[in-house]
Order: C-alpha cells, then structure tokens, then sequence
C-alpha cells in the first residue's frame, strides 16, 4: 500500500505531539484542527488557531487489554490500549507499554515515548509514533517527550494545520 | 588529537529496553550449561528490546532525556551522529528519524555511523571536531543497538539492546574531553556480511589479537600522551563485550575494581554493542563529581580503539539529572523474559505468511 | 412533506453465505421486497443501496448499478445510488430514500442494504471494517472496533458503576430472540455464564460480547402512504426518521460514555413523530457490542444515563417486558453485515408490527423504533415505524 506520504504528512503530529490553540477561545486540539469547534462562531477562529506543543504528560481515562491484535500488532499481544487525558486537555488513544496489563488504572500517571507503530510488511516502511508508558508513582519519571516545547519540525509546514 | 579549544560533554541520556533474560534460560533451550557461560563471561542476564523497540526508538529516548536534562533547544542542535550496528534499515537513515523525533530538523546535518562497536565513539569524536572549529554549536553522538546473536551461539547469551546520547559543546559542560586517542587496524575477528541476518566472528581470535591488543594499546598511548598513570582517573570504562574482557583488561592495565566500578554495566545488561561504552560512561557520569578525571576506551571488532581522557566539570553539580532513569536503576530493574517470548520478540520465531 | 409508507420487506438469511455472490443476496433481497409489496418493477424510480466496504471486501465498487443491472432494471434507467455510513449504511440509504419519498420526487423506490464480508479472511475483514474509526488518529495506534467499545465500556464502568454482566446480558438477549428468527445467523441460545468466560477479545468484552461478520442482505420498498393501500394491506408508516452526527474518534467526543449522535437522532426522532420513549414497545439498537446496545438504551431515552443496566437486570428486553429489545437477534445473533443491517433492523419491527415475528411476536404493538450506528457513534441514525390503522 502507498502509505508512505500518508503516514509521512503527520509526522510532526505523530513523532512530536504538535497540537494547536484557539487563539479566540483557548481550546487545545490534538490532532490540530483548521476549525475551532469551541468557538461559538466558527469563523472567527479562522487563521486564529496556531500551533501548541504537548507535553506527553497525562492520566489514563480510559483503558483496554486487546487481546484480538490489529493488523501489525500482533506480537505485542496482549497490549494495553488506553484514552490518556493530557495535562494539557486533549484525549489522545495510544498504546501503554512496559507495563502489567493487570496494573493499569484510571488515573494512573503517563508520558509519551516514542516506538515502532507499525512495518508495512518485513520489506516496507517503518513507523513511528508516540505510545505511552507508567510514570512511576514515586521518583524519577520514565524518560519521555521533550520536555520543553520543540519549534515545529518541518519547515513547510503550515502554521495552521 | 589534542582539544585545544574546551569542548567536552553538555549532557547525556541512557535508555535500556526493560526486558531481561539470564544465561541460564538460554542455556536450557540449548541443552547448554547458561549459568556456567554466564558465570564465566560475567554475564548475569542481558536487556532484551520490546517487538515496538529499536536502533531508532532508543536513540530517540536516550536522546530525549539528554535534552531535557541539559534544556538544550533542540534548534540549537548542528550536528546528530546515530552510531548502531543494528540500524532498522539497510538503506534509509536512523539519525534523520532521530532528529525529527526530537525536534532538530532541519538545519542540521546528521549521519549514520556503522563502524562495529566503536561506532558511538567515534561519533563524539567527530562532534569535537565540529564543536571545536565553531561550526556547529552543539553536536550529538549516539550509540545504540538492538544486536543480534545467532541462536544458541555464544553470542547469544550476551547480544542486548541499548544506548546512550551525548551532547556534545562548549558551553555548560558537565565533562570537559581533554583529548581523545584512535587506535586503528585491520583485525578481522567480527563481521556480518551483507544479507546475513546474524554475525560471525572468529571464536578466540578476539581475545588477544583484537579486543586487549587495540584496548590496551589505545590506552597506553593516551596516558603516555597525558601524561597520567592509571591512578590518576577515578573512573574507568572499556567496551565491554562481557563482563570479563574489560575487568581483564582493567587489571592488566593497573586500574582497581573501585575505579572500574561504575563503568562496568555490561553484566547486568548484557553487550549494547555501540552503547556499551557510553552506557558506562553514562553510569559514571551519574556517580560522578567535580574534578574526577575519566577514562574511556572504546572498541569495535575489526574497527579498532578509541580513547577519551576527560575531567568532570563543576558544572556537574548543578546537573539536572531529575528526567529520565538513571543508569543503575536499568542495571537493577528488568522484566525477566523466557526463551519462548525472548524468540518471539526478537524475532527468531518463523511465521506465517499472513505476520509481518 | 408528505408522509411515506413501508409497502414490503425482503431479507436473505444472514450468516456465512459462502456459495452467493454480492449480487446474487442483493438481489434475492430487493427482488423479495417488491414482492412483497405486489409492485412490478416498472413502478420503481430509484434505488438506493447501503453498502460499507464492496471495494475491500469483494474488489467492486460502483455497485448500486451494479445491483440495478442484475435485478434486470438496467434497461429502465433508473438511478442507483449507494450510500456509505460504516455500519448504518443501510439506516442512511433509508434516511435519503425516506427524503426522497417524501419530498415527492419519487414515487416508490427500493432501499436495500448488503455486504458480503466472508470472502475475506478474519484479520483483513477486521481492519476493513476498523476504518469505520478513525484511521490517522485511532487505528494506526492499534486500536479496533471492539477495542474502542471497550474503552467506551470500561469508562462506562468506573462512572456509572455498570458490571460487565449487565452489557453481556444483551447477548444473552439476543441469542434467545435469534433462536426464533430462521434468518439469524445464530440461533443458538447462549447462557450469561458463557459470555462471561468466552475469551477475552478487548477487556472487558469478550468474544460473545461481539456481533459477528455476516454476509446477508435486506430491502424494503418505499412509498407515499396515501398510494400504499393499492399495495399491501398493511403499510408501516415511517413516523421519523432522523440521523445524527459527531466527531470521528471517540478520543474527541463531549463524553465518552455518551454517543451524542444517538441523542441527538433520538429527540429529533420523537419530536418528529409526536411521540415519547415510553411509548415505544420494541426497539431494534446497534449492538455490534454488547456495549454500545446499552449504551443505546440510555441515550435513546429508555433510560436515564447509568440506569439501562438495573432495567435489564430486571428482565427488559425479553419479549413481555415493558420493552422489547432485538427481537431479531440484534446484530449479535441475527448478524453483523455492516451494510444491510440498517434496513434489516427495519424489516424486523415491519414484521413485528404486521404480527409476523412467529416465536418472538411481541403482543400487538403499535409502533417500534430502530438504531444504528456508524463506527463507534460517528453516525447514528432514529426510524420510528408505526402501523396504519
């Protein structure tokens, strides 16, 4: 499949968390929309919606153990699907890795990591993309997403997008 | 190679995938006796990467944490060299996926290093170059694997998955890099050849000839050029294909278990091939303190030696270590794997046609 | 506006229907329904077809023609048109062949609705039919159909303090009511102990909380009610039918354990028709998962948010309780071919309402409501059928 260029124009989305902002309302989307749905006039939020960088961080909402794997994750059987609430507001569904199925809760702290999302077969492209993984309660946590905000990464990339 | 101009470490990161499998697991399957290899390597069990981990994700990691600790804009970055010899692709990048995964594209410029082991290494000593003569401002040098031994080779009960990212500049140094040491033959006792999914290397010919040859060399040559005797460094780090090899080397050289202790790693995770120096330099960055001198040697099979003579910084201090893991909690910690998922993980399980 | 009838109903059996084509069950449906409705084929003016994924699943698309040809109207030139909507597809190609009725541009035309899933193997027809999600922002992380409903499920137990029994006592339901329905793909009765400890496909909904992939078609025929008595004796009369929309991916939704769309279908439903949920004695939901059936029980307005599960608890959904639910079997038992079950659930409360649901009649009722959903709540469409008296 020719997914290259598909997967390829969200790269900055994917690798780097780059959301958007409502210049009007403040609202926070991810991935970024061109149309602020908050606003109560839509139009006004035209050209006003720029660019935001999450920061990986949030809690699991909501969580699955997937057991009947899509199609490219089938060695990661069973895996951890969760709906994280980022600090930032967005709801975002991501894989959690390096955890015990049996340990994951509502509530519990995440960061975003990056890893392998999928291969297009053993002879095609690679993928990449954010999953999440547990914060440990106490201490350090588990290294993640920059921890600072990144300038968008691709020159030519729309302010708005 | 004298460092004229003050260029040394800003900071670092080290990522270890959290898997783990013991000798003695690998052993069973082979009807071979694990523990006793293990024992007699010093090899107590080894990091295994998740089916979702690789050259690139763990570059990505261990670079990440780099920069939040240093707060370094990744803009700011001239320079990526991702040094593996497990990069995903045959053809196409690690270190261009690397940088945009960090947010350093696209004035830079990156390169991927393959040079056996040394590939990491060399990887720094290229961004001194580039640091030093004031063309970049900050250069990266990464050394990551996700290696591979063929199954029931010895190899096997070593071949891990790991790495670590050095920034590397002039300003906010945590470790100054007073001068750096090749040592460089053609010494064939390590090779894959193309197509070839796992190494081949020429059983004891990597002893003596290859890896305590260029080791001890490399390191005697850059003391002479010092001017230090080994009780002059604090700190030690060989590559450590095992745990043997370096201690062996480490003795032979004059250095005590004390100043080898924390840059020692490989024993508890196994031989990140490129990372397994810099992981042990990491752990002796985490345990280091103002003042200490370090030495790091280097190596790669058929590739040589390389050595850097360095002085932890004041800067150390108010080093802020609070992102990321430290080095010890991965020689610690680990998710213990049977011979069954370690297979299934890494790969070594022929499927159907219907999996990728 | 004026108001349109139901004048017949066709359906193929569903299940694996591994020796008919895509042509040959589209057709025995739409074919079935004009017979039904004593109408020739000279009187028809428009077909519509509800279809998901014809190009994934059998290579074809453009097949709304496709049917047209081989029901042997091609030479009648009329138009054709498909409609896609994931899994309310067919509830779609009712709402737009309803509009069409209505308006008075066309006098009577078919809607059918048919997808042919089996000629694909499992792991293929589960990503075809995935792309009902999201695909840039859901799937492509690893998410499925039934792992979503199972994010929404799991939400929906920690706010609502619902158990996993009260959503697997839908299939229970359904395997019961399929057992009297000669077209369901299963008609085996099923016990709540069974699903429970099926194997996990998405915890918390394991394999029996899962509607299957079916290959199965159903049509029905439109017209104006004031031309329906030359017809059938018994035309149902769509009292409403509505549809609604919401975001994509359940990530982006007001509350995940709400399908806003539903609500919406819903009170637009009722205040077209004049009518109120506790006037409703049976109601054909989307339970592709036992999940999202009971979640349909609430935002249709059965039941206040978090109360579905204590009413069904307390045997709702039986035929005799106060509301029959999936008298056909539901998507669970009946079967799941995405396209057609929009129009099949309409068949079923048609058959209801004439008195011809043999071994699940519900006692005589007046009028009864269908649900669908597209992907997990992006589309959702409301029909209310009455009988003409």
């Amino acid at each position: 499949m020719g997914t290259v260029a598909r997967f390829w124009r969200e790269t900055p989305r994917r690798y780097n968390l780059g959301g958007n902002r409502c210049a009007h309302c403040g609202s926070v989307y991810f991935p970024p929309r061109s149309v602020c749905p908050t606003c109560e006039t839509h139009r006004r939020s035209l050209g006003h919606l720029e660019p935001f960088q999450l920061s990986g961080d949030g809690t699991i909402f909501s969580y699955t153990v997937v057991h009947d794997a899509a199609e490219g994750f089938e060695m990661q059987v069973p895996y951890v699907l969760a709906l994280v609430k980022t600090v930032e507001g967005p709801l975002l569904t991501g894989q959690v890795v390096d955890v015990d199925p049996r340990e994951v809760r509502i509530g519990m702290k995440v960061r975003a990591v990056f890893r392998k999302l999928r291969a297009e077969g053993a002879a095609g492209v690679i993928h990449y993309g954010y999953k999440f993984a547990r914060v440990p309660e106490e201490g350090r946590p588990a290294a993640g997403a920059p921890a600072r905000a990144a300038v968008p990464s691709r020159p030519d990339a729309p302010a708005v997008v | 190679m004298e460092n004229g101009n003050s260029v040394g470490i800003v900071s670092y990161g080290a990522y270890v995938p959290q898997y783990r499998i013991a000798p003695g697991e690998i052993g069973r399957v082979w009807g071979a006796d694990g523990e006793a290899m293990g024992k007699s390597l010093f090899v107590l069990r080894k990091s295994v990467p998740a089916p979702d981990e690789d050259t690139i994700t763990i570059s990505t990691e261990a670079l990440r944490v780099a920069l939040a600790r240093g707060r370094i804009d990744p803009q700011d970055i001239g320079a990526i060299y991702v040094g593996s010899e497990s990069h995903p692709y045959a053809v196409k990048p690690t270190a261009t996926v690397v940088a945009q995964a960090v947010g350093a594209t696209p004035y830079l410029t990156a390169a991927d290093f393959e040079f056996a082991c040394k590939a990491g290494t060399a990887a720094i000593q290229t961004c001194m170059g580039l640091v030093a003569s004031g063309m970049i401002r900050y250069g990266v040098a990464i050394g990551s694997d996700t290696s591979q031994g063929a199954p029931g080779d010895a190899l096997e009960y070593s071949a891990s998955a790991g790495g670590a990212a050095f920034v590397i500049g002039r300003e906010g140094m945590i470790a100054r890099i007073n001068t750096t040491q090749s040592y460089t033959t053609d010494t064939p006792d390590f090779w894959r050849r193309e197509g070839q999914r796992y190494p081949s290397h020429s059983g004891r010919f990597t002893g003596e000839p290859a890896f305590f040859r260029h080791v001890g060399e490399c390191a005697r040559k850059i003391m002479e050029r010092c001017s230090t005797q080994p009780a002059d460094y604090t700190h030690v780090v060989f590559h450590q294909p095992n745990g043997k090899f370096p201690t062996r080397m480490g003795k032979a050289l004059g250095f005590s278990d004390e100043q080898m202790r924390w840059g020692l790693v490989t024993p508890y995770i196994g031989n990140t091939y490129s990372g397994a120096a810099l992981i042990g330099l990491a752990n002796v960055l985490d345990h280091a303190r103002p003042g200490d001198r370090v030495l790091v040697v280097g190596y790669g099979s058929g590739a040589g030696s390389d050595a850097f003579d360095l002085t932890v910084t004041d800067g150390i201090s108010s080093y802020d270590r609070s992102t990321g893991t430290p080095v010890q909690e991965f020689l610690e910690g680990g998710v213990p794997l049977n011979y069954s998922v370690y297979a299934k993980f890494r790969g070594k399980i022929h499927l159907g046609g219907s999996s990728a | 506006m004026r108001d349109v009838a139901i004048l017949g109903v066709g359906q193929t059996k569903f299940g694996e229907l591994w020796d008919r084509s895509f042509r040959e069950i589209g057709i025995e449906a739409g074919l079935a329904a004009l017979e039904g409705a004593r109408l020739s084929s000279h009187d028809l003016s428009a077909l519509y077809l509800g279809n998901m994924a014809s190009g994934a699943f059998i290579d074809q698309e453009h097949i709304a023609p496709l049917i047209l040809d081989y029901a042997g109207l091609g030479n009648h030139h009329l138009p054709a048109i498909r409609v896609e909507a994931g899994g309310a597809s067919g509830a779609v190609a009712l709402h737009q062949a309803y509009l069409a009725v209505a308006s008075g541009h066309h006098d009577f035309v078919v809607v059918g609705g048919a997808e042919k899933m089996t000629d694909v193997p499992d792991a293929l027809g589960q990503a075809i039919t995935s792309a009902a999600a999201d695909q840039e922002w859901e799937t492509v992380f690893g998410a499925t159909l039934p792992a979503l409903w199972a994010l929404v499920a799991r939400r929906h137990m920690h706010d609502h303090g619902t158990h996993r029994e009260d959503f697997a006592r839908l299939s229970v339901l359904a395997h019961e009511h399929g057992s009297h329905n000669p077209l369901a793909h299963y008609r085996n009765k099923i016990s709540l102990d069974a699903v429970l400890g099926a194997g996990m496909v998405a915890e918390p909904l394991g394999m029996l909380d899962c509607a299957p992939s079916s290959d199965g078609a159903a049509a029905l025929v439109l017209g104006p009610l004031e031309l329906a008595r030359r017809y059938t004796d018994t035309p149902i009369r769509i009292a409403a039918s509505e549809m609604a929309c919401d975001s994509m991916a359940v990530q982006h939704r007001r509350d995940v354990t709400t399908v806003d769309a539903t609500v919406m279908a819903a009170q637009r439903a009722f205040r077209r028709a004049g009518r109120a949920p506790g006037e409703i004695p049976l109601a054909e939901v989307h339970d592709s998962y036992s999940i999202s059936g009971l979640i349909a029980l609430e935002d249709l307005g059965f039941y206040p948010k978090g109360a579905a599960a204590k009413a069904l608890r307390e045997g709702v959904g039986a035929v005799g309780s106060r509301l029959a639910v999936n008298t056909s079997g539901g998507l669970k038992a009946q079967g799941q071919p995405f396209g057609a079950v929009g129009v099949a659930q309409v068949a079923e409360v048609v058959r209801q309402l004439r008195g011809e649901a043999t071994g699940r009649q519900v006692s005589g009722p007046e009028r009864g409501l269908t649900h669908s959903l597209g992907g997990t709540g992006a589309t959702a469409v409301v029909h209310i059928l009455e009988r003409v008296n």
